[in-house]
């Protein structure tokens, strides 16, 4: 029986578990909201200018997202590199990428698992800021309703709800840097050039948002689609720029896999 | 379907021809010697082989299919490593095995261990790869290579970093394995071994294969020396060079040189003829170390020896 991409995608997962660096971003993630707590409860007043921050001191669960708000401006994008431009490069540095290739998975099944992998690992980072926003949260302000962007006053059950769909929204430009640093990983075989060109990428867009004023051209910046979770804390919930990330984000994303995909599919592995 | 047929395999990097017009056939049950000097193309040529490197030029099929372009089924029955096996330093030895055996569409237990006491590491198949020395790394490839319970492997200097303990260990690994019917293509450097374990060998020098065949028919090849000793061998030295033998030298007292039987045959007549006492005089068998030399570091000529297919 062939194995499937499948395979290639579970152990890539296995692999990350076992990996001490692996935790170093999803600890970093799962830590940064109570140190928020720990933070806020030494000062008074809070970050009130943020989207949701007028909501802390009352209810733990716009805690999250508001970190989430701080870390958009680099962290989220920094632990994501760390992973996706390692994830091909430290098989080609540590000679591994030789040992799985002459094996019985297509290149194209192995790409796939490890980009996959770099997917999933993107989500699990923000759903531990989540969790630990909530508990952190929660413990420090109770799980009370929150007010949205327009005023309006959502129930607890369905602001938990609206936060773990902000973080499936804030996920999706979050792949395309993935996607990105994955590009970067198979074409310079590096990982250290790969972490960084990508985290250079993602520079660079904001400088294009910050330099260029052409507003219209803001709107399909990746980095502007970090924000566009904030269209679900609207009454009505604002859809365009939720639509806008994801058509952006995939563009942003298809063209460098595509590249990856043949570069890899063709490439000569040689080294050790 | 022959395990393995090379054909003009060509491939430069630059000006550099790492491997320039190659032809290798490996028949069903050799165990194939592959020497040459480090930089030679031998690991270029077998990453060829493997579908990890792109010829410019040629094709190899591994039992009739092509590793270019039908990948991952052109290496159905084959396994084998290039260079030094690499492994996950993260896992342990057995689950970088179960790994593989997943990549390779078989879960099976059993089959991993079953590798791990082929190579004898069962008992340090739960440590972390990290901690593994260079011996124990070259056992688990090997181990890996089983896994895929192939009928053709390619190994690339099996032997690499091993101790003496090891290098027999190795070497009785393979013959074990040649003797379950196993096809073997091994490059070494160390050609005791080769000389111990091959059938046929080939040998390549910058880039191009020099000589393909039977150790047998790469000994006969070789032009027969002889070992002359006398009463006088100032004397005996005279009438050898009168007698148009070829490249003539002093070891260690006796006086060596180069002629075919018939010429022995009528030298050792004069020799008498001009009062000279015979003491030894003896044929050299060649060894493989002094062909391997001679084919390698010897004046380039490609077709010097003819392949013997």
């Amino acid at each position: 029986m062939r194995p499937t991409t499948f395979t290639a995608y579970r152990w890539e997962m296995r692999k990350l578990a076992s990996q001490k660096r692996t935790y170093i971003g999803v600890g970093a993630a799962a830590l940064l909201p109570t140190l928020f707590v720990v933070v806020m409860s030494f000062q008074k007043g809070g970050p009130y200018d943020v989207p949701l921050g007028h909501n802390l001191r009352h209810t733990g669960i716009a805690l999250a997202l508001v970190v989430l708000t701080f870390a958009s401006r680099f962290g989220a994008q920094l632990v994501t590199a760390l992973v996706a431009g390692d994830i091909v490069a430290t098989e080609d540095s540590g000679g591994t990428l030789k040992t799985i290739l002459t094996r019985s998975l297509r290149r194209s099944q192995i790409l796939a698992g490890k980009t996959l992998a770099s997917f999933t690992y993107v989500l699990l980072v923000l759903l531990a800021l989540l969790a630990a926003g909530m508990i952190a949260g929660g413990i420090a302000w109770g799980f009370n309703p929150v007010v949205d962007l327009t005023g309006s006053t959502h129930s607890a059950g369905r602001a938990v709800g609206l936060a773990f769909a902000s973080i499936g929204v804030f996920s999706v430009p979050l792949v395309a840097i993935a996607s990105f640093g994955i590009f970067l990983s198979v074409v310079t075989r590096n990982s250290a050039a790969a972490i960084v060109g990508t985290l250079v990428f993602e520079l660079v867009m904001e400088a294009i948002v910050g330099l260029v004023h052409v507003q219209w051209l803001h709107h399909y910046m990746l980095s502007a689609q970090f924000d566009a979770w904030h269209g679900l804390w609207q009454t009505p919930i604002y859809w365009t720029p939720i639509v806008r990330s994801f058509w952006v984000s995939a563009l942003f994303a298809a063209v460098p896999l595509a590249v990856a995909f043949v570069v890899f599919q063709r490439r000569d592995v040689s080294g050790e | 379907m022959v395990p393995v047929q090379a054909r003009g395999l060509v491939k430069s990097y630059g000006r550099i021809h790492a491997v320039d017009r190659v032809d290798l056939t490996v028949n069903e049950g050799d165990i194939y010697g592959f020497l040459g000097p480090n930089g030679a193309g031998k690991t270029t040529a077998m990453r060829i082989m493997l579908g990890l490197l792109r010829p410019d030029a040629g094709e190899v099929k591994l039992f009739g299919r092509d590793p270019q372009t039908e990948l991952p089924e052109a290496l159905d029955g084959v396994a084998g490593f290039v260079e030094t096996p690499h492994f996950y330093p993260y896992l342990t030895g057995r689950t970088n095995l179960e790994l593989l055996a997943a990549f390779d569409g078989n879960g099976a237990s059993g089959l991993v261990e079953n590798a791990l006491e082929t190579v004898g590491l069962q008992a340090r198949a739960d440590d972390k790869v990290g901690g593994y020395s260079q011996g124990m790394r070259q056992r688990l490839g090997l181990a890996a290579s089983l896994l895929r319970e192939p009928k053709l492997l390619i190994l690339d200097e099996p032997t690499n970093g091993l101790d003496p303990g090891g290098i027999r260990d190795m070497r009785d690994l393979i013959t074990s394995l040649a003797d379950r019917g196993l096809t073997i293509f091994l490059s070494s450097h160390l050609l005791a071994e080769v000389e111990e374990l091959c059938t046929r060998v080939s040998v390549i020098r910058e880039g191009r294969i020099v000589y393909e065949g039977t150790l047998a028919d790469l000994h006969s090849s070789s032009a027969p020396r002889y070992r002359l000793r006398t009463s006088d061998q100032r004397a005996a030295r005279t009438v050898l060079a009168d007698d148009g033998v070829r490249d003539l030298a002093d070891e260690d007292g006796d006086l060596v040189f180069t002629a075919d039987e018939p010429a022995v045959l009528a030298l050792s007549r004069k020799l008498v003829d001009a009062g000279l006492g015979i003491a030894a005089l003896v044929p050299e068998t060649a060894t493989l170390e002094h062909l391997f030399f001679e084919l390698t570091e010897g004046e380039a000529h490609p077709h010097r020896l003819e392949t013997v297919a």
